[in-house]
């Protein structure tokens, strides 16, 4: 039946991509009389709008609207869980880069210098920009969480060793490579057609409807592709769609905004940046006994998704160690920078940094090999209780890392690395292997669910649409290979076509790794529907039941009778039997109670663990990556050649992170790395040539689409390999002793972490 | 005076003449070409998104010859177009709809997730296949360096290059590049353009003469050469220029001349051009410019621009700083030499007189014993702005250091020499003390400001620890 699950199947737009043919939003032929709008940004971090003169501005040539706060019919508002994230700044502005106001012109050239004729009187006010301001102003977005287990406190204090530190890990800009774009198109009546760059289509559809103040029924969001997204689409998207949305329905024109990238990366949010300060004691062989950690996250000026990306941080700050006695204080602060957001990890990077440097220090302390501290720790029988009450049931930790220190040879390259160090002055070499726990499911239970539509035709050909999007992890071509293998066809067969609210209502959007989980049982179950209707109607006077009906190769069999697939549907089709069905799926097993913090959040973890070398130049602080090994468990592959593009891209963003991406913001608050040339993201030349990457074969313990597991964000974490072979490499500068080395690893803070090692 | 540009879109000639000059490659393929196959990432020729790949006739009439450059379309005006062949993703499918081997090779080694920035990377892989086969992992990668994808972490993509690319190429562009290259030559009137559109005027030159009348009869006016930091005044600032000069044909300021040990640069040479010449003076003069801007920017900037624009932190200025180069200044009639030390006269702000302009630098080759190292600092190691940039040439006679010269980009408002320094070094024995005690003096000779791409102490230390690295390569 798997004809197509389980092969290395190439992307459904694969040939379109690579001809230029794939249209994303801004590529779509505009309509007649199509307007451009331009987004006028806030040049302060916090300032009182004390007046807008837009007089000049609507009588230049080609404008067509100038949209204030004032001019929104409904709720001046796109945050996605939380109100405060105005559309339009309301007198306020609170962070430098958000938006004013917009103008609608004939040409984007004409609303850009309308809007920069718009006179906007501001008040500068006090900004918070950093950590300690915030804690001590109490300047929160949501209230503080803590998590706790056993007696952290009496651990602590009776643990034979104890060390305290303070870790500081980076912010990431997800330099997807098409940026934010909407195109609205008015309808009749309020009807209004969305066609929006975005992980969530339907929450695009009701943060428009409820700006527009107009049923949700008026309103249809679509999205065949993404040019890339990694959570910076999610609830970023909304407001460009949005203010599209406004002009179109202002002006009865359709309206395209599309942010240029200066603009893009000033106006949208980001990934948090955490700082994390701990106190651990442990015994002798590097065993935790007490942990306290106190995460505080810079959220920016509003709530966003910040309750779920710091309450994910929470769950995974034991990564893949057991920690008996734990006490852990979640800090969300408010600080007049734009509202950082979903991202890949979506908070679990930033939790498992912190706990990676534990045991980190723990090593360097009793002297003993990290990988020897991490192995120790790890969750297994008699320690598999996370600190949230979430029992680690299928746990492959141990033999994955045996598998992967094996395979990578790191006993022999350890050595390797130490005669290399002991030869080479100027020149060390670090060498790191860490593991990645990573928790699968929506830890908001509503977002677990997902809907699908697959019609048959009675040419043979299958349409399937679900809640998905399709932005690049190659959802699309994975559902196909399920709908196809349902009826035994060739994914050639299978269309999938673009997402859209008026097809799929009420998704989910395609974020925490969910997508083919979800939508591919939803699509399943849709065509099983469909597939179990057409079996009845072939096997009526065949001689066999129903189920005993096959769908194989093309045709379908029952028994003697034998029917290429299209003559099934036609016969269906005569016999008056619906060849269109929905499918739905909600995940099963997961609950939670966020007032004790225990409960069973996850259906399952994904596994993985990386092996990475550096040579650091302790001159410069410059360093070559000169090997990794990755050993990830996608459970059995749906499709290996996907799966590999998504460990290997994962990787290479999550290194990207701690090492060359930093975001520098001056001292107003205005971010000054806004464009490629600024913020550097890994090239070619930062990926070693020496890459092995294998899976760990092994099915999914849970009933997944093809006992596959999730692969979307899982990976980024390996590149917390990396950022630990560089602190291996500064550690060989002091003899061993833990290198203060914060994220991200540029070379001015490993070359400084040297010094501080060697002063 | 010919008002209109003419090139070949794929093989279709276009004639276009009313056009904003500074009305990019990218904007007219998109919004007016209707071909949209193209991408806009990031408008400053940082991402590659854009990538088109520019033809022209290579070798004289008769041999027969395409030669095909990746370049970055959102950085690309219209003129730079005329007389040659615009191709763009659009182009490379057969007329059988058959996908040209690097696109096969793509979809075959799944180089494309999102799609968005693989455009760009079809078409420097076509340039990469053009360029004659036997491709490594390690030149692909430098080929591609200039085309940032967020999705696939590259291995499949360069794995797609080196599979695609390792044969010299044999395909229906090399088939009819006999013709393309007649069709461009027919083109090919000689003539200087004067390109007018509302509120702005360009001159193309064919000439160096008519260049200087044009420069002295418009002081004013902006010199275009390839484009790669002037354009983005027009694609980040949004600056309407005026009057331009495109120095885009005169072919004067591309040539090579050897004056015994001393090479004139034509100030029109891009990087790439150049390079072959800079790998003869020095070879690490040549890696340097490799680690400037990726492919798609070397094949348009120019050695003049980088000295033109008065950046401090091109990188070209510490190394010709420190080779003793001088330029050849042209006003109207007359030259004048400079030494490249007092060209430099503040941020942004440069010795040339109204009317005059930048004909040709002179770089006398390092003598053979002199010790040449050139060390660029930056945070990735490709297309990259150099954090710092060190440039050191020592002549060091009997074990005694008899000249010094340490240039620096990125350590103070322009490309400077650090005289302290230098001194410390002079007639001192070469050794670690006189490089300590140089490295002690650059805290008087460099003012680094803090920036986002290091610190002014980072920066600092930068600098000491590369004259360290200088004298532990040579002590080495």
């Amino acid at each position: 039946m798997n004809a197509n699950a389980g092969r290395p199947l190439a992307h459904e737009s694969g040939v379109r991509h690579v001809s230029g043919e794939a249209q994303y939003v801004d590529d779509i032929a505009e309509p007649a009389g199509c307007l451009h709008a331009f987004i006028l940004l806030s040049p302060h971090a916090h300032a009182r709008v004390l007046r807008v003169d837009a007089g000049a501005a609507r009588a230049m040539p080609g404008v067509a609207a100038v949209l204030l706060a004032a001019d929104v019919p409904g709720v001046n508002d796109v945050g996605p869980a939380f109100p405060g994230d105005p559309i339009f700044a309301d007198g306020l502005v609170e962070y430098a880069g958000q938006s004013v106001l917009a103008v609608a012109a004939e040409t984007l050239a004409q609303a850009r210098a309308a809007a920069k004729a718009v006179v906007v009187a501001y008040e500068p006010l006090p900004a918070v920009m950093d950590i300690d301001t915030a804690l001590a102003a109490e300047s929160f977005v949501l209230p503080t969480q803590r998590m706790r287990r056993g007696e952290p406190e009496a651990a602590l204090a009776q643990a034979k060793h104890r060390l305290n530190g303070r870790h500081e890990v980076g912010g990431q800009d997800h330099f997807y490579l098409e940026g934010q774009v909407a195109l609205a198109i008015p309808g009749e009546d309020d009807e209004l057609r969305v066609i929006s760059s975005t992980q969530h289509p339907t929450e695009v559809q009701h943060l428009v409807a409820r700006a527009l103040k107009v049923p949700d029924h008026a309103v249809a969001c679509e999205t065949r592709r993404l040019g890339g997204a990694f959570g910076g689409k999610e609830s970023q998207a909304s407001l460009i769609a949005v203010v599209a949305a406004l002009v179109a329905a202002k002006t009865g024109r359709a309206c395209k905004l599309r942010l240029d990238r200066d603009d893009d990366m000033l106006l949208t949010g980001k990934r948090h940046d955490f700082r994390i300060d701990w106190d651990v004691g442990f015994d002798d062989a590097g065993m935790i006994e007490g942990l306290d950690l106190v995460l505080a996250s810079r959220c920016g000026m509003s709530p966003d998704l910040s309750a779920a990306i710091n309450d994910r941080a929470m769950f995974h700050s034991d990564n893949a160690y057991f920690l008996p006695n734990v006490s852990i204080t979640s800090y969300r602060c408010k600080t007049n920078m734009v509202s950082a957001t979903a991202f890949r990890g979506f908070g679990g990077p930033q939790g498992m940094m912190g706990i990676e440097a534990v045991v980190d220090a723990i090593a360097r302390h009793l002297k003993l090999d990290p990988l020897v501290v991490r192995q120790r720790n790890f969750y297994r029988a008699g320690r598999d209780t996370t600190h949230y009450g979430m029992v680690v049931e299928d746990n492959p930790i141990e033999p994955l890392v045996a598998q992967l220190a094996e395979s990578s040879a790191y006993q022999a390259r350890r050595a390797a690395v130490a005669a290399f160090n002991a030869t080479h002055s100027w020149r060390k070499r670090g060498l790191a292997l860490t593991p990645v726990k990573f928790g699968i499911s929506f830890t908001l239970l509503a977002m677990n669910q997902a809907g699908a539509l697959v019609h048959v035709y009675t040419d043979g050909s299958v349409q399937a649409n679900h809640g998905g999007v399709e932005m690049g992890q190659g959802l699309h071509t994975k559902i196909a290979q399920l709908v196809a293998d349902e009826f035994g066809l060739d994914i050639s067969r299978v269309r999938i076509t673009a997402t859209a609210t008026d097809k799929v209502p009420n998704t989910s959007p395609t974020a925490a790794s969910s997508g083919t989980d979800l939508n591919g049982q939803a699509a399943q179950r849709a065509a099983r529907t469909i597939r179990e209707r057409m079996a009845a109607v072939v096997a009526e006077g065949s001689g066999v039941s129903a189920d005993a009906v096959l769908f194989q190769g093309g045709e379908v069999v029952a028994g003697a009778r034998r029917m290429s697939f299209a003559e099934a549907a036609k016969l269906a089709h005569r016999n008056r039997v619906s060849l269109s069905s929905t499918g739905y799926y909600r995940t099963p097993k997961i609950h939670y109670d966020y007032a004790t913090q225990q409960g069973r959040p996850f259906f399952y973890f994904a596994w993985g663990a990386c092996c990475a070398e550096v040579e650091v130049d302790t001159l410069t602080g410059e360093y070559r990556l000169l090997r990794v090994d990755i050993l990830h468990d996608v459970g059995r592959s749906l499709n290996p050649a996907l799966d590999r593009g998504q460990v290997e891209g994962g990787f290479v963003q999550g290194m990207g992170w701690l090492t060359m991406e930093e975001l520098v913001w001056d001292g107003e608050g205005r971010l000054r790395t806004h464009a490629p040339s600024t913020y550097k993201i890994p090239a070619t030349g930062d990926v070693p040539a020496d890459l092995r990457v294998e899976f760990f074969d092994r099915p999914n313990a849970e009933a997944t689409v093809h006992r596959a597991k999730a692969v979307g964000e899982p990976p980024l974490m390996l590149g917390i390999a990396v950022f630990h072979a560089l602190r291996d490499a500064v550690a060989a500068c002091g003899e061993g002793r833990a290198a203060p080395l914060d994220a991200p690893a540029t070379p001015e803070r490993v070359l400084f972490a040297i010094e501080a090692l060697r002063a | 005076m010919r008002p209109e540009i003419r090139f070949l879109l794929g093989d279709r000639p276009v004639r276009l003449a009313g056009l904003s000059p500074t009305l990019t490659v990218l904007a007219w393929l998109r919004e007016q070409a209707r071909l949209a196959g193209t991408k806009e990432g990031c408008a400053e020729g940082d991402c590659g998104a854009c990538t088109v790949v520019l033809g022209e006739p290579q070798g004289g009439p008769g041999s027969g010859g395409m030669r095909y450059r990746a370049v970055n379309a959102c950085l690309l005006f219209m003129p730079a177009l005329d007389g040659r062949q615009l191709l763009t993703v659009e182009h490379l499918r057969g007329a059988d709809g058959a996908l040209h081997p690097v696109q096969q090779a793509m979809v075959e080694h799944h180089g494309s997730q999102c799609g968005f920035c693989t455009p760009g990377f079809v078409m420097a892989l076509f340039a990469l296949y053009q360029g004659g086969g036997g491709v490594t992992r390690a030149a692909a990668a430098e080929a591609l360096a200039g085309n940032l994808c967020r999705c696939t972490g590259y291995r499949p993509i360069l794995d797609a290059a080196v599979a695609s690319c390792a044969a010299p190429a044999e395909d229906r562009f090399t088939a009819a590049a006999g013709d393309t290259a007649a069709a461009l030559r027919a083109l090919d009137d000689g003539a200087s353009l004067v390109l007018d559109a509302p509120g702005q005027r360009c001159f193309v030159p064919a000439s160096l003469d008519e260049l200087a009348a044009l420069r002295l009869e418009h002081p004013g006016a902006v010199l275009l050469a390839g484009g790669t930091d002037l354009g983005l005044r027009v694609t980040k600032r949004h600056e309407v220029l005026e009057t331009v000069i495109s120095l885009e044909k005169v072919a004067a300021l591309r040539e090579v001349v050897w004056q015994g040990d001393t090479v004139r640069l034509g100030a029109g040479l891009t990087y790439a051009e150049a390079l072959p010449t800079l790998a003869g003076l020095h070879p690490e003069f040549a890696a340097l410019v490799r680690r400037i801007g990726a492919g798609q920017v070397r094949e348009r900037g120019t050695l003049g621009g980088n000295l033109g624009n008065a950046s401090p932190i091109g990188d070209t200025p510490p190394a010709l700083l420190a080779l003793g180069a001088r330029l050849v200044l042209r006003r109207g009639g007359e030259q004048r030499e400079l030494p490249l030390e007092q060209f430099f006269l503040g941020y942004r702000q440069t010795a040339l007189a109204p009317g005059e302009f930048i004909e040709a630098i002179l770089v006398p080759r390092p003598a053979p014993d002199a010790v040449v190292r050139i060390f660029k600092v930056a945070k990735r190691f490709d297309q990259d702005i150099s954090t710092c940039c060190g440039a050191f040439q020592l002549r060091i006679v009997d074990g005694v250091v008899r000249q010094a010269r340490l240039a620096w980009g990125g350590m103070a408002a322009v490309p400077c020499r650090s005289p302290n320094a230098e001194a410390a070094l002079l007639g001192q024995p070469w050794g670690e003390a006189a490089v300590r005690a140089a490295m002690a003096a650059l805290v008087d000779d460099l003012r680094p400001l803090s920036d986002f791409r290091g610190s002014a102490a980072y920066r600092l230390k930068l600098a000491q620890n590369l004259l360290l690295k200088l004298w532990l390569g040579e002590a080495a």
